[in-house]
């Protein structure tokens, strides 16, 4: 009998968030100002998508994890070399842009047609992650979307928790409104989560891993098809960074109980 | 012509959430907007014949509904199918919905398999002509983008605190029952209940609240007198929300602690995190304390206006611009003596 899951993530690199950023035109459309200069990280709702993978797969013998990546490969590469050592997996890129201005449509068929060229992928076992939202587009869709092109209709957004129970089943705990989980048990795979912050820390650095990824990382990032994406049906008037300078008024050497007022007139005001 | 579907859901106790009011003022203001336009409007959840006369005052051409124990509780493999049926029975160009946990699970794979597209978050509309504009924002509240599309059906689902709720009182109306048949493994997936995301099921975030409080790591870090106070940290902060019905916010500095084995404030968890990596709530003001205000941390501030900050370090982040006033001071001080007069004004 074939145990264990076949978990596919769905993640790619986003500017780092302590970067600022500037919009500009370029003939695509909107882009970021030096994009392809700015420093990167592996958007971090897809990297705790990650984590728990790894996790998961490290607990259940027979399991597997791909990262499936849309990005321009030169900086993916570059993007592996920090997450590399982080947790083994099996590296498919697809080459094109990452940007938050792509049309959703658009990559989740890049990405669900890349899914469903991956040798060896066991379609009955597949658990396919990745996070609730990315920092660059920000809509918590694209997940769904691939979702829906596999065929996969046990989907669940804003995962914290994920417990493989003996019978097979998933117990799955999703944010819902007022700080609350909606708890599920699924029957068992195939299902889509997409991840919120879940349990685990950020894993330390393990150079073995690194050694065992970097071998099929060199072949994945030259074979990498490009995204083919159609243009975009997006058309876009404008984006602006809105003016945020406020003048702070500093408010020091008065007695705590004086601020104490001042802040109360306000919450009353 | 443009066929404008309004989708509302109803929640576990039978009523709507607020947003879906304001999704379906936006809504109804689209379908007068553009002309020859046709306004339908749907409700989904175990008793949505009842929940659907609250849109009665809107000139609607049909009411639709999808009602049964099935659709209760909010679960993709059910919800897809329902609204996919109601949108197909719509003949819907745009769909427009309010962002809750249930759309926001289900609406994109709705959208596939009507070969659609969505815009999520959406915080801004406008229609010149017969072409309606919306604003979103991208890269985390970052920069915000004007836009538009031409593909049908366009599905728009907005936040909320962006439009006015809808008014008027509920109204009876001729509703539609749309037939659903549910495939067989609908059970695979079984909602067992909601748990509370703090231990001791203390309640702290309330979208709704006027105020948003947030603590920063400062609240657990060694005070002038060298030492920790997380139990009377945790006092003030649990004190100050209660009685003023504010909604908790916190650093992912503070949140992260749990899961790096610190001791921690056993209310706090990752759902309470504001900023880039968590929530962006829409709140008229907010106080921050104990927090140091970085860049990562205030994207989440995008939505609340009326800005104030404690904090030890007149340089911190909130003083280059990001709050409108600055306390340097010491906040278990401060947030101490806030409660205090709040008590005594109580007892009078
Ligand atoms: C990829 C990425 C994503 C991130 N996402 C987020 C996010 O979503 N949200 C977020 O918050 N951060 C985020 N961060 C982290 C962010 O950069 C900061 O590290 C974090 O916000 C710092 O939290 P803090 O201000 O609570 O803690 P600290 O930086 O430790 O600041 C503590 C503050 O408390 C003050 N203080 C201490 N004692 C007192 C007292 N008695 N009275 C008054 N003030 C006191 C100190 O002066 C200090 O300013 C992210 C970082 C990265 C790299």
């Amino acid at each position: 009998m074939t145990t264990g899951y076949h978990i596919v993530v769905c993640g790619t690199l986003v500017p780092d968030p302590l970067q600022t950023l500037e919009p500009v035109q370029s003939p695509a459309g909107p882009a970021l100002k030096n994009e392809a200069m700015l420093p990167s990280v592996l958007d971090p709702w897809a990297g705790h998508a990650l984590y728990e993978a790894a996790h998961l797969a490290k607990s259940n013998q027979g399991s597997k994890v791909w990262l499936v990546s849309l990005g321009p490969k030169a900086k993916l590469q570059q993007l592996m070399m920090t997450i590399a050592q982080k947790a083994p997996f099996e590296l498919v890129v697809v080459d094109g842009s990452a940007s938050g201005f792509t049309d959703s449509y658009e990559i989740a068929k890049a990405l669900a047609g890349a899914i469903e060229k991956i040798q060896g992928l066991d379609r009955s076992r597949l658990l396919l992650f990745g996070g609730c939202a990315s920092a660059s587009r920000d809509a918590s869709v694209i997940m769904q979307m691939i979702g829906e092109r596999l065929g996969i209709h046990d989907q669940f957004l804003g995962v914290d928790e994920l417990k493989a129970e003996t019978d097979g089943s998933l117990k799955i705990a999703e944010r819902v409104e007022g700080g609350k989980y909606q708890m599920s048990v699924c029957a068992g795979p195939p299902a889509v989560l997409a991840w919120a912050t879940g349990n685990l820390p950020e894993p330390p650095n393990n150079p073995q891993i690194g050694m065992a990824n970097m071998r099929n990382m060199m072949p994945a990032i030259q074979k990498a098809q490009p995204a083919g994406l159609a243009a975009s049906t997006i058309q876009y008037a404008g984006v602006e960074v809105p003016k945020q300078q406020r003048q702070t008024r500093i408010v020091k050497d008065i007695p705590a109980e004086e601020i104490a007022k001042d802040i109360l007139n306000w919450l009353k005001g | 012509m443009e066929k404008i579907l309004f989708l509302a859901h109803t929640q576990p106790d039978g009523t709507l959430p607020k947003v879906a009011l304001e999704a379906a003022s936006a809504a109804s203001d689209l379908a007068k907007k553009i002309s020859g336009s046709d306004l339908i409007v749907a409700v989904i959840g175990k008793n949505a014949k009842a929940a659907v006369k609250q849109f009665g005052s809107l000139a609607a051409e049909k009411f639709l509904t999808v009602s049964g124990n099935e659709f209760e509780t909010s679960r993709y493999s059910s919800d897809v199918v329902a609204l996919e049926a109601i949108a197909r029975q719509a003949a819907a160009t745009f769909v427009m919905a309010p962002t809750t946990s249930r759309f926001s699970r289900v609406l994109p794979g709705v959208c596939q398999r009507l070969e659609g597209r969505i815009d999520t978050h959406v915080s801004g509309m406008d229609v010149k002509g017969e072409q309606l504009t919306i604003q979103r924002w991208y890269y985390r509240q970052r920069m915000m983008a004007t836009l538009s599309r031409r593909t049908r059906p366009w599905f728009l689902v907005v936040d909320s605190g962006v439009f006015e709720a809808l008014q008027g009182t509920a109204k009876e109306v001729a509703v539609e029952e749309v037939k659903v048949s549910l495939p067989q493994d609908i059970q695979r997936t079984k909602v067992t209940g909601y748990e509370s995301a703090a231990s001791g099921g203390a309640e702290t975030i309330r979208p709704d609240a006027e105020i948003l409080l947030v603590a920063g790591a400062g609240w657990t870090k060694k005070q002038s007198d060298g030492q920790v106070h997380i139990k009377e940290a945790g006092e003030l902060i649990l004190n100050f929300i209660t009685k003023n019905q504010a909604s908790l916010g916190s650093s992912k500095s503070l949140v992260d602690q749990s899961s790096e084995g610190q001791e921690v404030l056993s209310f706090m968890t990752h759902l309470n995190q504001v900023g880039q990596t968590g929530s962006t709530p829409r709140h008229a003001k907010g106080l921050s304390t104990c927090c140091h205000g970085e860049e990562p941390h205030v994207v989440g501030w995008r939505f609340i206006n009326d800005r104030r900050a404690i904090n030890l370090d007149p340089n911190c982040g909130w003083a280059q611009g990001k709050a409108d006033v600055l306390y340097v001071a010491d906040a278990f001080e401060v947030m101490a003596k806030i409660n205090k007069l709040q008590a005594n004004k109580s007892l009078v």
